[in-house]
């Protein structure tokens, strides 16, 4: 291959290839990431004798069982954690986007004495992980009577929440045209109702950071398991794995406990994935 | 610099307090607070009858230097650098390949990213349970994968072996987590304008040369806050040594990381009593590692690399 050819004579001879082997690549490693948890809900539908004689086979007529949801559905308390996560969760995360959204408003429209030690302030959390204060969370959280409480989990994962969300909104905000502001100081608008009028526009940015704070609220084990390890107050993660280590040798049950608790997620992930993607994108490309 | 409220300018600005107090208090009260008290506890020794007293630095002293502590803590902390180089060497260059990949993928790129991005937003404690069972003896899906392509002699119980069984989970980490720096190279990628690409291409570049002398210098910006990123994840990690290798960390703790040392620290063990005072420390010395790992970032990296503005 010689530089000195032009371009359009060059490129026909490696197109095809070229164009075929990032799929190749891509649909392999496709097939890397899926294949453990097709294995895993598939098998959940089968006998224990399908599990282990044809682990790669999807269920036949013979080897088709609900054992294992029966198992878990009768004996542990899963629709109790999957409540717990859904009322945890859900707080946290509208009062993370309320309490951010107006730290982040406040700071990105007011200049006043301090605002700049306000932010760095807030920002400190986005690095530093709110687990190596876990010592000072237990036993604040005892003296406050919380142990054992969602309540206890939702002010921790609001403060958890809150640094990253300040930091994002805060750049949203800052890119609403002053004249808008203007606008309705003129008309006499409040700065509360300011601050309603605004939010709105920063709405893609609130969904993304939404569904990137729901995640690791959703999917935590630490907090759980030390602020609140009661079956009552259990979450799904927590329940999960408290049920999988009592029913190791369950295989049934096991298989149908992880797919119950991927589910859910999955699906949710599947709905918004496409806005998910694009929020990123958007916000970097800009 | 603008004030656009001056007209108000006399009287105390309650509404800015109003919009800054909650997330303000909850964030000091929860997370400051808590990290100070935290912080406060590692420098004082708790008596038998409970009583908290000054030690100054001793804890750090007996961390670092008493051979009941510190062979355990060193163990942890190498084990969590192992974990980290695993993370950095194998997550965030295939991470970076399936970007570069991904940006020439046409119209089914959208359906690839989804696809590899979905393990990344599962519980850590189901994955961990996934892979449990995929690499049991027992079930065998594991050797039966390896055999059908030729490699069945290769597998062993890698889980429950000392020698393999930390490699193991950091790989395991690995196989989710990858999602994050796909994603972040991705848009990174997407940034850099066709022009420039077809620059390079008109003057002879090949696609490998083009790829490390253009694309790769734009996105270094990115390829720091990946670094950072996966540093401060991996020296905070828990849940997975958690879940498969419960707070013992074992074989003989070669899959203990600071997290799980933090954890039976503080709260004890089959082994020993838990010690709020030397958790507490052990907390001490994970926030130590994690700010020197972010001022490495903020004060080598950042300021040493350019930036083009494209």
């Amino acid at each position: 291959m010689t530089a000195t050819k032009p371009v359009s004579e060059r490129l026909p001879h490696t197109h095809w290839l070229e164009r075929l082997a990032p799929h190749f690549v891509l649909i392999a490693y496709c097939i890397v990431a899926l294949f453990p948890i097709v294995l895993i809900v598939m098998n959940s539908f089968k006998s224990r004798d399908g599990i282990f004689s044809a682990p790669f086979q999807p269920p036949t007529a013979e080897t088709f069982s609900l054992i294992g949801y029966e198992t878990v559905l009768g004996r542990a308390n899963f629709p109790n954690y999957f409540l717990n996560s859904l009322i945890v969760t859900g707080v946290s995360l509208l009062l993370i986007l309320f309490f951010g959204s107006m730290a982040a408003f406040a700071l990105s429209q007011y200049h006043f004495r301090g605002d700049v030690i306000v932010g760095l302030f807030l920002a400190l959390g986005i690095m530093v992980p709110i687990r190596l204060g876990t010592i000072g969370i237990l036993r604040m959280i005892v003296s406050l009577n919380l142990a054992n409480t969602l309540v206890a989990l939702i002010l921790v994962y609001i403060a958890q929440g809150l640094p990253l969300t300040v930091f994002i909104l805060t750049q949203f905000y800052r890119q609403i045209p002053r004249e808008l502001t203007d606008a309705a100081h003129m008309d006499g608008a409040s700065e509360y109702r300011i601050y309603m009028l605004l939010t709105p526009l920063v709405r893609p940015a609130i969904g993304a950071i939404g569904i990137f704070t729901m995640i690791p609220i959703w999917n935590d084990l630490w907090f759980p398991l030390i602020l609140a390890p009661s079956d009552q107050t259990a979450t799904i993660t927590l329940g999960t794995q408290q049920f999988l280590g009592q029913f190791v040798s369950d295989w049934n049950a096991v298989l149908a406990a992880l797919t119950l608790a991927m589910v859910p997620i999955l699906l949710m992930y599947i709905l918004f994935s496409r806005q998910m993607v694009k929020s990123v994108t958007a916000g970097a490309v800009k | 610099m603008q004030t656009p409220n001056v007209h108000k300018s006399r009287s105390f600005p309650w509404h800015i307090l109003v919009f800054l107090a909650p997330a303000v208090i909850v964030y000091t009260v929860f997370m400051i607070i808590p990290l100070i008290d935290s912080l406060r506890l590692s420098l004082y020794a708790i008596t038998p009858d409970h009583q908290e007293v000054f030690n100054g630095l001793n804890n750090y002293v007996v961390l670092l230097t008493d051979p009941r502590w510190s062979a355990a803590f060193q163990n942890a902390f190498w084990n969590n650098v192992k974990f980290f180089i695993v993370h950095m060497v194998v997550q965030n260059s295939i991470g970076l390949l399936l970007a570069s990949l991904l940006v020439a993928g046409g119209r089914a790129r959208s359906v690839y990213r989804t696809l590899i991005f979905a393990p990344t937003v599962l519980s850590v404690v189901i994955i961990g349970f996934i892979w449990n069972l995929i690499l049991s003896p027992l079930w065998g899906v594991g050797e039966g994968i390896l055999k059908a392509v030729g490699l069945g002699a290769l597998f062993a119980p890698w889980l429950g072996l000392a020698s393999s069984a930390l490699t193991t989970l950091s790989l395991i980490s690995v196989w989710q987590f990858i999602g994050i720096p796909m994603l972040l190279f991705y848009v990174a990628l997407l940034g850099i304008p066709e022009e420039l690409m077809e620059a390079a291409r008109v003057d002879g570049a090949g696609g490998w040369t083009a790829f490390w002398r253009i694309k790769f210098p734009l996105i270094l910006p990115t390829v720091g806050i990946v670094a950072i990123l996966t540093f401060v994840g991996n020296f905070n990690a828990f849940d997975l040594i958690y879940t498969v290798k419960g707070a013992q960390a074992g074989p003989q703790f070669a899959t203990d990381i600071m997290g799980t040392f933090f954890y039976r620290t503080f709260f004890g063990s089959q082994l020993q009593l838990g010690n709020p005072a030397m958790g507490a420390t052990v907390a001490g010395m994970m926030l130590f590692i994690i700010l020197a790992g972010v001022a490495v970032y903020l004060f080598f990296w950042q300021r040493r690399i350019a930036t083009y503005d494209l």
